[in-house]
């Protein structure tokens, strides 16, 4: 079959994309105004004075989750390789029944702002306090990063405007954002922002599945077809698991940490604290699971629809990673019009999760580190407020500068990275503060510093890191040449299958022979890439079973009497609710 | 309030005793089941590449359904505890509330 070239307006400014956006910015500053006059106390920064819904925070939960990086990535992850895209948005989904069976609930009841409060409900204040606002901190910025990094890259793409000018929009608007509207207008842009995308993202399968009388057998039989063109291998094979994950350990790895890291990301777990109780804790998750897994569904079959409307040469023709797959499929289907909403509902996703990313980590540093450590917990509500508001400038600022200093970096790590990082120093410290009595500070600490620097640690060795960045140049090298290699074999073959027909007996001999060949001198040069130290592309496995070891072995170690005390009263709390806040 | 507990007789409390051991019951037992789906789902995929290739119609294959599958259990297990949350755990959550007088 024959791919025909697709007409698109993507990279160039699009009027209707940007009154689209323009629309949401003017709507979610009336919402920041409204909020600011309800935002004065701590209570109400960082926690919108306690007064969101169970509903509404499922929504906003889901909001937070479903960023531009999973929307476009995912679709374009499945677009180009099929069934493997559905792998890994499971394991981003798969996190949500954890956090609802062991922590949303007493989280909720155990503390006030932040998930440190938790951990440090029992245990000796500061030395928790600036453990966990270190591990919070590095999740929030790499995070961060990857978020800045991808919106500069996207906004460039969609709207034609320069990296730079994208990346400063974005922080610009998203300080104005949680300085002056604190959780509440973070909360509501975001709520905003995700009934947009489900919306959007609603109306483009129905207009897919449309194409093909609403029978999801026609849908992927059409998509094997335009894959089974494009790459010359069985279309079926887009319906199956296939290269992305080759060895089991990575996969569980991986699977370890998508799964508990989503348990401990810093701006999920804060969340919690916006609902009047742990009823409505609970209803959240319940809203937030049931929505995040509809999105993957939708984006499943968006990334299917783009394969099979608009080619996979034709997507990867504008972005190798596929990253366009699904705006592309809104201006085949729905013109100029629907791309542009599109557009601007991805703008506006990174910008209300960038903003809830920096409200958490402003909250870990005034919170955390400046009450809780610098002040030892005695510090006026006003000047708490005041803190958290210079820490959301710095951070905002320092996101806009890390931006751009990450201009053109490969940062695919980083994300798997934060979850790595909130799978191994966050989630096991705060589990285990909850359900185990003889957890020390000592115990408490070790395990927040072994989890955050063998997560750090194993992935700069690992294959993601060391071979993908570190040693990017080498590796590119070595694929030039084995394309280049492949492609002289390939035609050996070729000829030599023409020969093998005509009825030359030493053709299929040869065919063998060439293939070897081929293989052998591929191993070689594969040899020469600097293999990695450490095998697995994430840490999560290790770095979290380090931390939990060292938690366990260093509260074991030494008693710590005071903290098994206040776990028997500590029991009302978590369970009944008694003296929550 | 006629009866006032105090804290360590609300701690022995059977009524306390069966809500904090339910509570664990239930969020573990969930726990181990999610647990399983998914890392069940991992297993086959690496080592039953040639089941989930299988189609069971035409063009839809035995892997989409369960793929698709494990998401939507995953939401009917959290539905599952909070069905349960609202009705068992919050009545006897409200009981103890009512001997603490509070």
């Amino acid at each position: 079959m024959v791919q025909t070239t697709v007409q698109t307006t993507i990279g160039t400014a699009n009027p209707i994309a940007i009154f689209f956006f323009l629309l949401f910015v003017a709507a979610t500053l009336v919402i920041t105004y409204w909020a600011a006059k309800r935002t004065r106390t701590t209570k109400e920064f960082y926690a919108a004075g306690r007064s969101i819904s169970g509903f509404q925070n499922g929504l906003a939960l889901a909001g937070d989750y479903m960023s531009a990086a999973s929307f476009l990535g995912i679709a374009g992850l499945v677009s180009t390789k099929g069934y493997d895209g559905l792998i890994y948005s499971i394991g981003f989904l798969v996190g949500w029944p954890i956090v609802m069976f062991l922590i949303a609930e007493p989280l909720r009841n155990l503390g006030k702002y932040t998930f440190a409060d938790v951990v440090a409900f029992r245990l000796n204040q500061r030395p928790i306090r600036s453990a966990a606002a270190i591990g919070s901190l590095v999740t929030v910025l790499l995070y961060l990063i990857a978020q800045m990094v991808g919106a500069g890259t996207l906004v460039k793409l969609m709207f034609g405007l320069s990296y730079e000018v994208a990346i400063i929009v974005v922080g610009a608007l998203m300080i104005m954002y949680v300085l002056f509207g604190g959780m509440l207008a973070t909360t509501w842009v975001q709520i905003i922002k995700a009934v947009l995308l489900l919306a959007g993202a609603t109306v483009l399968v129905f207009l897919t599945l449309g194409q093909f009388g609403f029978s999801y057998p026609a849908l992927f039989a059409k998509a094997s077809e335009v894959f089974a063109a494009s790459t010359g291998s069985a279309g079926h094979k887009f319906l199956e698991p296939g290269g992305l994950v080759t060895s089991p350990l990575d996969a569980i790895s991986l699977g370890v940490a998508l799964m508990f890291g989503t348990a401990g990301l810093p701006h999920i777990l804060m969340r919690f604290y916006t609902v009047p109780n742990a009823k409505e804790a609970r209803k959240s998750v319940f809203v937030a699971t049931g929505f995040i897994g509809y999105f993957y569904i939708l984006t499943f079959t968006i990334g299917f629809g783009a394969a099979a409307l608009v080619g996979i040469d034709a997507i990867q023709a504008i972005d190798k990673g596929g990253n366009m797959a699904a705006p592309m499929l809104a201006e085949v289907l729905g013109g100029n019009a629907f791309l542009g909403f599109l557009a601007a509902v991805a703008f506006a996703t990174i910008l209300a999760v960038v903003a809830g990313l920096t409200l958490a980590g402003a909250s870990a540093l005034s919170h955390d580190l400046y009450v809780g450590v610098i002040r030892k917990g005695q510090s006026a509500e006003k000047e708490e407020v005041k803190v958290a508001k210079a820490a959301t400038i710095c951070l905002g600022v320092a996101a806009i500068l890390l931006g751009i200093l990450f201009k053109g970096q490969n940062v695919a790590f980083m994300v798997g990275l934060a979850f790595a990082v909130a799978a191994s120093a966050n989630f096991p410290a705060l589990l285990m503060s909850i359900m185990w009595k003889r957890f020390t500070t000592a115990g408490a600490v070790a395990s927040i510093f072994t989890g955050l620097v063998l997560a750090v640690t194993l992935i700069t060795i690992s294959p993601t890191v060391w071979v993908d960045v570190v040693h990017a140049k080498e590796k590119a090298a070595v694929e030039k040449q084995i394309a280049s290699i492949q492609k002289v074999s390939k035609a050996k073959v070729g000829e030599l299958k023409v020969k093998a027909a005509a009825g030359d007996a030493s053709a299929a001999a040869a065919i063998a022979e060439e293939k070897t060949a081929f293989e052998n001198s591929k191993k070689e040069l594969t040899a020469q890439i600097p293999p990695a130290i450490f095998p697995l592309k994430n840490p999560g496995l290790i770095s979290m079973a380090g931390a939990f070891l060292m938690g366990i072995i260093v509260s074991l170690m030494k008693r710590e009497e005071s903290a098994e005390e206040k776990f028997e009263d500590e029991k009302l709390r978590t369970y009944v609710g008694i003296g929550a806040e | 309030m006629n009866i006032r507990y105090s804290k360590e007789d609300i701690l022995n409390d059977p009524d306390f005793l069966e809500l904090s051991s339910k509570r664990n019951t239930m969020s573990l037992v969930l726990t181990v089941i999610e647990l399983a789906v998914y890392y069940g789902f991992i297993f086959l995929i690496a080592f039953g590449r040639d089941f989930l290739a299988k189609d069971i119609i035409p063009n839809v294959t035995v892997g989409i359904v369960i793929g698709l599958g494990v998401i939507v259990l995953s939401w009917v297990l959290t539905g599952i505890y909070v069905r349960w949350a609202n009705n068992k755990y919050d009545a006897l959550v409200d009981k103890i509330k009512d001997k603490i007088g509070g």
